[in-house]
């Protein structure tokens, strides 16, 4: 083999000289993306008794999961004990506003305690209650205090967590590789099922191909779509676009939640994630006249257990049991519209954003305590003292609702041998997800995804075979951006992109900005076919944009095709020509798939899963 | 509020290489990499950077700013003077793949050589129980980001190559430390700490505390510390008698030697 093994950490040969010049490996199991879902669905897959592997466009470490900074929603009861699941499903539904998956909800409330616990058990600490418990913190459209915490840095110790876990029992990663194809096979009723991975490695740009019955897509969402977006570059709907590419469907693609809390100012930390403790902790919204604008916004839907008059709100603190909750905790989509509002009727702050004070109402100490990384964030990059000053902040592109559609238990999609956890799995989250409810949502479907995949695999009597025409082709697809010569430079079209998604399909929509928009990713799609891009393979960023550009195009387009074609106002998808939330359109799903070129996706509508009896009783009333 | 910046970038690769001249247009409130980006989408477009999250929040795009290394993405312009030339080169310790990336898989082969965390059974509620104040300890360690700028500046290392078989680095050194706090862990990894890591030979000049851009207390809370708790199990008469006659395998905290 080679001279040049390269990956001492995985194990793995970097052969450059294997037959036909690309590397091959076997496992089992192979999951893409190394972030929560990923990890979590690699130790499941691997203690089921599978060969399993993680394939990772950055270090290990490094995902999105660690951007993550509030907390993970689980009933676990350690502050209120009359927490439990039932009323954690009540409120995913509510905040989604009904078009969750009522299974997934289910099996998410049900199970995330568990999958917290475990956390713990494999070396995760969490900040303690008096009582030494997990503590558990407020987020919005919880109804009770339920996101286990560290400080605001969570995410970095769910990551942490599972990385060491995974390292622990030895599960090999594939770092800075980018997976590029799915590679298939006709499976016994004809239908085309997995057999592996095609993709480069960042370093060499040598060639790899991993096979494998089965495969587990982890890779998070579609932010790197949007200019003002709190995702980092990984976000370009790898995910998304491999598995409509394999023939999978994507389901809810116009739901895009805008965070209301960006960071405004300085420019280059536009979209910068301010996390939602801020308000759980006591922040509150002001326009540049100093008023606490969300009284004017609160929804018929969420009346009942909204505080009206500012006394009570600020009472719900330190007396949750007899105040409703201040309107500044309501779902995201509300406030994150509410803000726009305010912004666009001329009460913005200098920088184009609204004021999150958290510097009049608690002390230093406790902000600095509660809040270590949004101190720092602040001081380091904005020169704001948040403990002294208030933030400005706006809304950003955080996260998709959107994504593979999956089978709720299993986890997988309408291709046989394909899974989809995490961010790039849909139907969990409805129109809306709720603070907490992504870190518990990677960990649950993560666990039950790396279980079935792995049963899946231990059944197969014969496992489906790689074709070299499939590895010639991904090999030559990959290439084509260096072949072109006098096209566009990739990082024009991704500005050009992101601008659009921005203008056009951003957080107020309506059908005739949406149209444009549909006109504009066309002509890019277009112009993306002769892109050109310099240098060799190593370690090329241009070229890697080049390919990730094809992924972001696909999936832009699937969510401005959904958001034209779905005429109400829901959750993260609001139209200026049809503001009110409509009964009919809350039975009905949007599920888009390739169209038969296989250049553009199509629309289709189906029935929402009716929920069992013994469910719709938590919504009598409400 | 934009000016002409002018930067030396280190473009090459493990053959070797050179700093390269540019003039990049800046403007108000940016960091040193958004300099590079800009450098990358107008006039080269294969610069290779390492970087994911630019919020000081993943770790990285660790690199040397005029020999001092440093975050890429919390480093602002506002700290140098606009006529100043900022000179960005990758991290020394490590071998360098191309332009600013390094391969910094010696610290994943570390990583690997460190007996993870071994908890006892739950309690009988199914819940485990730990005080705020004895998490927190373990806490500040794992605030760590893993850039890695601890192991590049460490001398240790940064310049003998030779060191990096024995010795484990700062950044480990933390994670023995906050494994030996963790209230609940049955391991006792001292020797392991004192051996196969190298505690050792750290002589706790504290450049990798200076270094670290979460602020960590590497030396005084998790090297100096651990280094004390190895010296206690080595000189405990009671240890040493236990171990030389055979009977005793677990310290005085009931935990288990690996």
């Amino acid at each position: 083999m080679s001279e040049s093994s390269r990956h001492p950490m995985t194990g793995n040969e970097m052969s450059y000289y294997a037959e036909g010049g690309i590397e091959r490996h076997q496992y089992d199991v192979v999951v893409v993306g190394a972030g929560g879902a990923g990890l979590r669905a690699a130790i499941a897959a691997h203690e089921a008794g599978a060969s399993t592997a993680i394939v990772c466009k950055s270090l290990l470490g490094k995902a999105h999961t660690v951007m993550a900074e509030g907390g993970i929603a689980a009933a676990m009861g350690n502050r209120w004990p009359e927490d439990n699941w039932e009323v954690h499903f009540r409120d995913t539904m509510r905040g989604g506003k009904m078009l969750n998956h009522w299974r997934m909800a289910q099996l998410h409330a049900q199970e995330a305690p568990e999958r917290v616990m475990e956390l713990e058990d494999w070396g995760a600490l969490f900040d303690r209650t008096e009582d030494g418990l997990i503590s558990q913190r407020d987020f919005g459209g919880h109804k009770y205090a339920r996101l286990a915490h560290v400080g605001d840095r969570t995410g970095l110790e769910m990551i942490r967590t599972l990385q060491q876990r995974a390292v622990q029992i030895g599960i090999d990663v594939f770092m800075e590789c980018t997976v590029t194809e799915l590679l298939q096979s006709p499976g016994a009723d004809g239908a085309d099922v997995i057999a592996g991975v095609f993709g480069y490695w960042r370093e060499t740009g040598r060639f790899v191909t991993i096979e494998s019955p089965a495969v587990i897509l982890a890779t998070g969402g579609i932010g790197k779509s949007f200019k003002v977006t709190s995702n980092s570059w990984e976000y370009t709907g790898d995910g998304h676009a491999l598995a409509l590419r394999a023939g999978a469907s994507l389901i809810n693609m116009e739901f895009v939640q805008f965070h209301p809390t960006g960071m405004v100012w300085p420019p280059s930390v536009k979209g910068l994630l301010v996390t939602e403790s801020v308000r759980g902790d006591g922040g509150v919204l002001k326009n540049s006249e100093g008023e606490r604008f969300m009284f004017d916004y609160i929804p018929e839907f969420f009346k009942a257990e909204t505080a009206d008059t500012v006394e009570e709100a600020d009472a719900w603190y330190e007396d949750k049991k007899n105040n409703r909750r201040p309107p500044e905790l309501l779902p995201r989509d509300e406030v994150a519209r509410a803000i726009n509002s305010e912004i666009k009727a001329g009460r913005g702050s200098p920088h184009g954003g609204i004021y999150l004070d958290i510097a009049s109402r608690r002390d230093a100490d406790f902000i600095r305590k509660r809040l270590p990384s949004m101190y720092h964030q602040f001081k380091e990059l904005a020169d704001v003292d948040i403990t002294q000053e208030p933030m400005e902040i706006g809304p950003t592109c955080h996260y998709v609702m959107g994504g593979i559609e999956v089978d709720p238990d299993t986890e997988l999609s309408s291709v046989t041998g394909l899974y989809a956890v995490g961010e790039c799995s849909g139907g969990m989250h409805g129109s809306n997800r709720l603070g907490g409810n992504s870190l518990s949502d990677l960990l649950v479907f993560g666990r039950r995804a790396g279980e079935s995949a792995a049963a899946y695999v231990a059944g197969l009597a014969q496992r489906p075979a790689v074709s070299e025409e499939s590895v010639r082709a991904g090999g030559w697809s990959a290439l084509a951006p260096f072949q072109a010569e006098g096209g566009d430079n990739p990082y024009t079209i991704q500005q050009e992109l992101q601008q659009a998604m921005n203008d056009l399909v951003g957080i107020i929509r309506t059908a005739s900005e949406l149209e444009d928009a549909l006109v504009r990713i066309e002509e890019l799609k277009e112009r993306a076919k002769g892109m050109t891009v310099e240098g060799h393979r190593q370690y090329n960023p241009g070229w890697h944009l080049a390919l990730d550009l094809r992924n972001m195009l696909l999936v832009s387009e699937s969510i401005a095709k959904a958001a034209l074609a779905r005429q109400e106002s829901r959750g993260g998808h609001t139209r200026d020509d049809f503001p009110k939330t409509s009964p009919e359109w809350g039975t009905r799903n949007l599920v888009v798939r390739l169209d038969e070129h296989g250049t553009g996706v199509t629309l289709q509508e189906q029935p929402l899963p009716e929920m069992p009896a013994e469910l719709k009783k938590y919504f009598e009333g409400a | 509020m934009g000016y002409d910046l002018k930067m030396r970038v280190w473009r090459g690769d493990e053959s070797g290489g050179e700093l390269a001249d540019y003039t990049v247009e800046v403007s108000e409130g940016e960091v040193v990499l958004d300099a590079l980006h800009r450098l990358q989408a107008t006039q080269t477009g294969d610069l290779a950077i390492r970087w994911n999250c630019k919020a000081g929040k993943c770790g990285s795009c660790s690199a040397e700013i005029n020999g001092r290394p440093r975050l890429l993405c919390m480093t602002r312009l506002s700290d140098f003077e606009p006529t100043e030339t900022i000179t960005v080169t990758p991290m020394r310790t490590f071998p360098v793949i191309r332009d600013l990336v390094t391969d910094v898989s010696f610290n994943y082969r570390k990583a690997r050589q460190l007996p993870g965390v071994q908890l006892g059974p739950r309690d009988a509620d199914g819940k485990r129980r730990m005080a705020q104040i004895d998490v927190e300890r373990g806490q500040e360690f794992r605030k760590c980001i893993e850039c890695f700028l601890c192991q590049d500046v460490c001398h240790v290392v940064r310049d003998h190559e030779d060191n990096k078989e024995a010795f484990a680095g700062p950044r480990f050194f933390l994670r023995y430390a906050e494994l030996d706090m963790h209230p609940l862990d049955t391991h006792d990894r001292r020797e392991l700490a004192q051996g196969a890591a190298g505690l050792g030979l750290c002589n706790i000049t504290k450049c990798c505390t200076e270094v670290c851009p979460e602020g960590i207390h590497i030396t005084d809370n998790a090297i100096i510390p651990m280094k004390e708790r190895v010296v206690d199990k080595k000189y405990d008469p009671l240890v040493w008698l236990g171990n030389k006659i055979g009977i005793r395998n677990k310290d005085a905290n009931g935990r288990t030697e690996v």
